[in-house]
């Protein structure tokens, strides 16, 4: 602590303190976030006796502030003395799990369960286990959310450790049967979605004879917001059962959940299938969950068929093995067969995604026989998204038949994409194009996609010429520099002498793209003469691109190419008239450090990092 | 005398407060565009058309004097709205409040939405009475310390002060209605709402600013295909599924949420067939419907068209179980209704707390209730006139033809410009708030 003369050292705390209220909010922020440092500087004790009470009556701060001292309080233990006194960090807790903004009061109660794994089991039951039984008996429903988050979390541990085992527990439950059958909507919504974890803590004996009956009316609830949020704690209950039990306690309930009236409630089912899956096992999967998820897929509502066409993969490979197979030929097929001409999109699309999947389960002939030709109906579809979920898919197809067996059909749907009226479609097609390419192998690439990747460099939208370069670099990668040289190099250059000087541009974007990738020679002999010569283009804005082209390419070319060929170019481009191309020219003779060097600097057996290194040295010689 | 309207026990409206300026010439932002109770009635919100919202609280009641009831008084004002252009459209976005919603109280705070044509705003009122005190950097008055003479550091202490009443915007759900928002209603789930515009309604949360559902768009292909347009929506109070909306052809469409994300198609079609003998040029145009409203129960609804209030039950659709004639006598002035506009007046009506009674304005400020039970009706004027605290409301009579009898009022004096458009019921007590033009009146019964 200061002494009575006075401690510069306090002043900086001072300033956070008095931050805490500063009218701007970044300030109170940042000063929040700060807070172990003022508690630090105040000691354990004042922290407890005067910034803990400060701080409990701070909720009138905007969410963002608040947010921010929740999440500090959560690890504060040390701060106000350790594990002994945790519990003065509950009133602040408190009054923060009541406030009206969810992420708030979340951060709140999860703070509350951080720190009540901090509590002695007679501080749990002394301190923790009132505050939950006043916030779940609060005025107001934000509190009796919150009381749902601890539950969970308090229960075990006083229950284990003191005497008053049962008791505790049976008022927990008491608690949370009440908080399932509060007047709003909002707290049964908590209590709904919490009911999973509330159940993972308690014996398998109370989950039946308590959690069941409160997840079979929370499932049945009036409000379709309480009932799709009972199918998540369905979920987790039927994974803490033993199999025996789950066709009599959970099980009726969720098929009801399958066939719910509401679309929401099916579309969570939809969601949560392989949750779902996993949890029952594999009998109740084959009874109950295939014909469920034939309903789901055939669903009136496009939205679940969308969720439930999302699952079909995961579906289909976690059945059991033995009758896998089977079950998806004659089950789950003719529902997909069905969704593959479905009049929704978005359900189509969603297949698209996933469909590729089944192959690799099915195996070769049943692909062949069953599975390509709805491939090849998802690739002529009218939606391009449907086209590229195929295409972006291909991968598990290769792996099985071989992509010689799409390629007829293929090409039209690339073709088709490729030229399609919408930029953000034919962008999309651009960013698969090196995937097939690996696929599709060099020579069925150079017969028929070639010529589609040289079109998009002259597309009349910006973005597409740009994803056109970058996929150039991207084939280079795969197909090497010698295959450059020979197929795209020549064509990109000869784009230099085009009369739209937007194409010409293009060529210069390409090299700046092309030229690491194909290496030093390739640069040095093809495109730097091209570059060079279009210093002298008439449009400005093609020679401060050549400028610019230079000194990205710079690093590329060998030293005397540099001194002898780049340099005058660049001074030239100095005294250009136009101000951009004197700035760019500028600035890439600075970025490559060409001025004023001594030439023996430049042999060649100088690398460009010892040239920068040289550069440096004779910098800071006098 | 009269007895008064309003479930089951005889009473008289009497006179309780009047808000607003006297003056004659009104200013335009001043006129109220929307009366709110929330749902305790402890809170009564308005909106104007200059973009803000005032809020009356009720005073507790004091008990040495049983007489006195709690008078409103203005709890917060604020500025909800402000003008806006847009300038895609070159169009100009009034500030004016179309309509206020209040959320169910979830803690000592209260929420309100408020919209006015585009954008549909959430607000927190909360109060604040307690202020920190004691700065390091500074002294009591302000002044600034050395910052060397520092010796302790200070937390600052929290004191009691004046109750300070703060509204703050919490939430802007804005960009997602192209026509003007006409109707906001909290669904029973209390995590979403819907919000409606003359041919779409999207569903909202109201966590979730970002992005809203569009679960009906009436819009056709060709514009020039359009017959109507949405008047009005509203969710059921009970059921989290089930909305209904209003055309300007005077039907009720109720659409079940749980069937299909899209609503486009309805689960049941509330229309009364036409009366061919009564038909005329402006059948179509008084038959448009400008408010609905559920009941509180849920089992009813009642509809608002230009000459009548009509209360369908749920479960019948071909025609309505009730139907109440508001001012009757315009019929054979709608003529001259028309040239003046006044026949696209957008009348509202509401419910008592106990759906035995509505009420709905009219012109000159008349404003009329209905007792669903006894049948008998009153029209009663929102008047400075008999300001007097506790004196009690005249009824009002129009005289329809023949002659006029004293008292009566001729169809040919009354004032066009004097018309009440939002009226609001306390949802537990007779107590009623009016709006005409820019005054606010308020009325309690008084029990014989």
């Amino acid at each position: 602590m200061a002494g009575a003369e006075g401690d510069d050292s306090l002043y900086p705390i001072a300033v956070l303190i008095d931050e805490l209220r500063n009218e701007d909010v970044q300030l109170r922020l940042n000063s929040i976030k700060k807070l172990s440092t003022i508690a630090l500087a105040l000691g354990v004790e004042r922290t407890r006796t005067e910034l803990l009470p400060f701080l409990t009556d701070t909720i009138y701060d905007e969410d963002e502030v608040l947010l921010a001292l929740a999440e500090q309080l959560g690890s504060f233990t040390v701060l106000v003395g350790g594990p002994e006194f945790v519990h003065c960090l509950l009133p602040p807790l408190e009054s923060l799990a009541t406030v009206e903004e969810t992420v708030v009061r979340d951060k709140a109660v999860e703070s509350l369960r951080k720190i009540s794994q901090e509590h002695s089991p007679v501080d749990l039951e002394v301190h923790f286990v009132p505050l939950v039984k006043r916030l779940a008996s609060g005025d107001w429903f934000t509190s009796r959310t919150s009381a749902c988050g601890l539950f969970g979390v308090c229960y075990p541990r006083v229950s284990i450790m003191t005497h008053t085992f049962e008791s505790t527990l049976i008022t927990a439950v008491m608690h949370f049967r009440t908080l399932c059958s509060d007047d709003t909507p909002m707290v049964r919504r908590a209590a709904s979605s919490k009911l999973g974890e509330f159940a993972k803590v308690l014996e398998l004996d109370y989950v039946k004879s308590d959690i069941i009956p409160l997840f079979t009316a929370l499932a049945s609830d009036e409000q379709d917001s309480v009932r799709l949020l009972a199918v998540e704690a369905g979920v987790s209950i039927a994974a803490l059962l033993p199999q025996e039990d789950l066709e009599d306690l959970v099980m009726p309930t969720l098929r009801q959940a399958a066939e719910d009236k509401s679309w929401r409630v099916r579309y969570m089912v939809a969601d949560k299938f392989s949750e779902l899956q996993k949890a029952v096992g594999p009998e109740i999967t084959k009874n109950d969950l295939v014909p469920a998820f034939q309903n789901l897929l055939k669903d009136c509502e496009a939205e679940v068929r969308t969720a439930a066409a999302n699952k079909v993969k995961v579906f289909c490979e976690s059945l059991p093995e033995d009758s896998r197979e089977t079950i998806i030929m004659t089950h789950i097929l003719p529902c997909v067969k069905e969704l593959v001409s479905d009049t929704n999109q978005h359900v189509k699309s969603a297949l698209a995604s996933v469909i590729m999947g089944l192959s690799t389960i099915l195996g070769k002939d049943n692909t062949v026989e069953h599975l390509l030709p709805l491939f090849l109906v998802q690739l002529k579809d009218e939606y391009p998204e449907v086209r590229l979920n195929i295409i972006s898919n291909l991968d598990c197809v290769n792996e099985v038949i071989g992509i010689r067996q799409l390629s007829q059909s293929l090409l039209p749907a690339i073709v088709e994409l490729a030229e399609d009226a919408k930029w953000r479609v034919r962008l999309a097609i651009i960013e698969y194009m090196p995937l097939l390419a690996g696929q599709l192998g060099v020579e069925f690439f150079d017969e028929k996609l070639n010529s589609l990747c040289m079109a998009w460099l002259i597309d009349h939208v910006y973005a597409i010429r740009e994803a056109a370069t970058c996929n150039l670099m991207k084939l280079v990668e795969k197909f090497g520099a010698e295959w450059a040289q020979n197929t795209i190099v020549p064509k990109v250059l000869g784009m230099a002498n085009d009369s739209n000087y937007l194409h010409r541009m293009t060529t210069l974007f390409c090299i700046n793209a092309l030229s690491e990738v194909c290496g030093q020679e390739i640069t040095t002999k093809h495109m730097l003469p091209v570059v060079l010569k279009m210093s002298t283009d008439q449009v400005a804005n093609v020679r401060f691109n050549v400028a610019r082209c230079l000194q990205k390419i710079g690093p590329v070319l060998d030293s005397s190419a540099l001194q002898a060929e780049v340099k005058p170019v660049l001074e030239k481009l100095a005294t250009d008239q136009d101000m951009d191309v004197k700035y760019f020219a500028l600035e890439a003779i600075s970025g490559m450090y060409l001025f004023n060097l001594p030439t023996y600097i430049f042999s060649e057996t100088f690398s460009f990092s010892s040239i920068l290194f040289f550069f440096f040295s004779f910098s800071l010689s006098p | 005398m009269m007895a008064g309207v309003g479930g089951g026990n005889d009473f008289q409206w009497c006179f309780s407060q009047v808000k607003g300026a006297i003056d004659e010439d009104v200013a335009e932002a001043d006129i109220i565009s929307t009366v709110e109770f929330n749902c305790s009635g402890e809170l009564l919100a308005t909106g104007d058309k200059g973009g803000r919202v005032v809020i009356f609280q009720r005073e507790q009641e004091s008990k040495n004097r049983l007489l006195s009831r709690g008078e409103y008084n203005v709890y917060s004002t604020f500025q909800s709205h402000e003008p806006e252009f847009d300038y895609l459209k070159s169009l100009e976005i009034e500030e004016k409040i179309n309509k206020i919603r209040w959320l169910p109280q979830q803690n000592a705070a209260h929420f309100l939405l408020s919209a006015n044509d585009k954008t549909i705003k959430l607000w927190k009122i909360s109060e604040r009475d307690k202020r920190a005190e004691g700065y390091n950097l500074k002294d009591e008055d302000g002044r600034l310390r050395d910052q060397f003479r520092i010796t302790t550091l200070r937390v600052p202490v929290l004191m009691p002060m004046d109750l300070m009443v703060e509204a703050s915007p919490r939430r802007i759900f804005a960009n997602a209605h192209t026509y003007h928002i006409n109707s906001i209603s909290v669904n029973s789930d209390y995590e979403t709402y819907l919000s409606a515009d003359d041919l779409r309604i999207n569903l909202w949360h109201l966590e979730i600013t970002d992005r809203s559902f569009n679960i009906v768009d009436i819009k056709p292909a060709n514009m020039e295909e359009l017959t109507e347009v949405i008047t009005a929506a509203e969710c059921h109070p009970h059921q989290c599924n089930v909305f209904v909306y209003s055309s300007s052809k005077g039907t009720i469409r109720l659409c079940d949420m749980r069937a299909a994300a899209l609503c486009d198609r309805h689960s049941k079609f509330f229309e009364e067939p036409e009366d061919p003998s009564s038909r005329s040029f402006f059948s179509e145009i008084i038959s448009s419907i400008s408010d609905v409203k559920f009941s509180h129960s849920g089992r009813y609804m009642m509809t608002r068209d230009y000459l009548s209030v009509k209360v369908w039950d749920l479960n019948m659709e071909n025609r309505p179980v009730e139907t109440y004639q508001v001012h009757e006598y315009l019929r054979s002035k709608l003529c001259s209704l028309y040239e003046n506009d006044c026949i696209f007046d957008k009348f509202e009506c509401c419910w008592n707390g106990s759906d035995s009674a509505i009420m709905t304005g009219s012109y000159n400020n008349f404003f009329r209730m209905f007792d669903r039970n006894t049948r008998r009706d009153i029209t009663l004027e929102a008047s400075r006139e008999n300001s007097k605290p506790r004196a009690m409301l005249k009824p009002r009579k129009v005289c329809t033809g023949g002659k006029r009898k004293k008292d009566e009022i001729s169809v040919d004096s009354l004032d066009f410009n004097k018309k009440i458009l939002h009226t609001a019921w306390h949802p537990k007590e007779n107590v009623i708030a009016v709006a005409a033009t820019n005054n606010l009146y308020i009325f309690q019964d008084k029990i014989n």
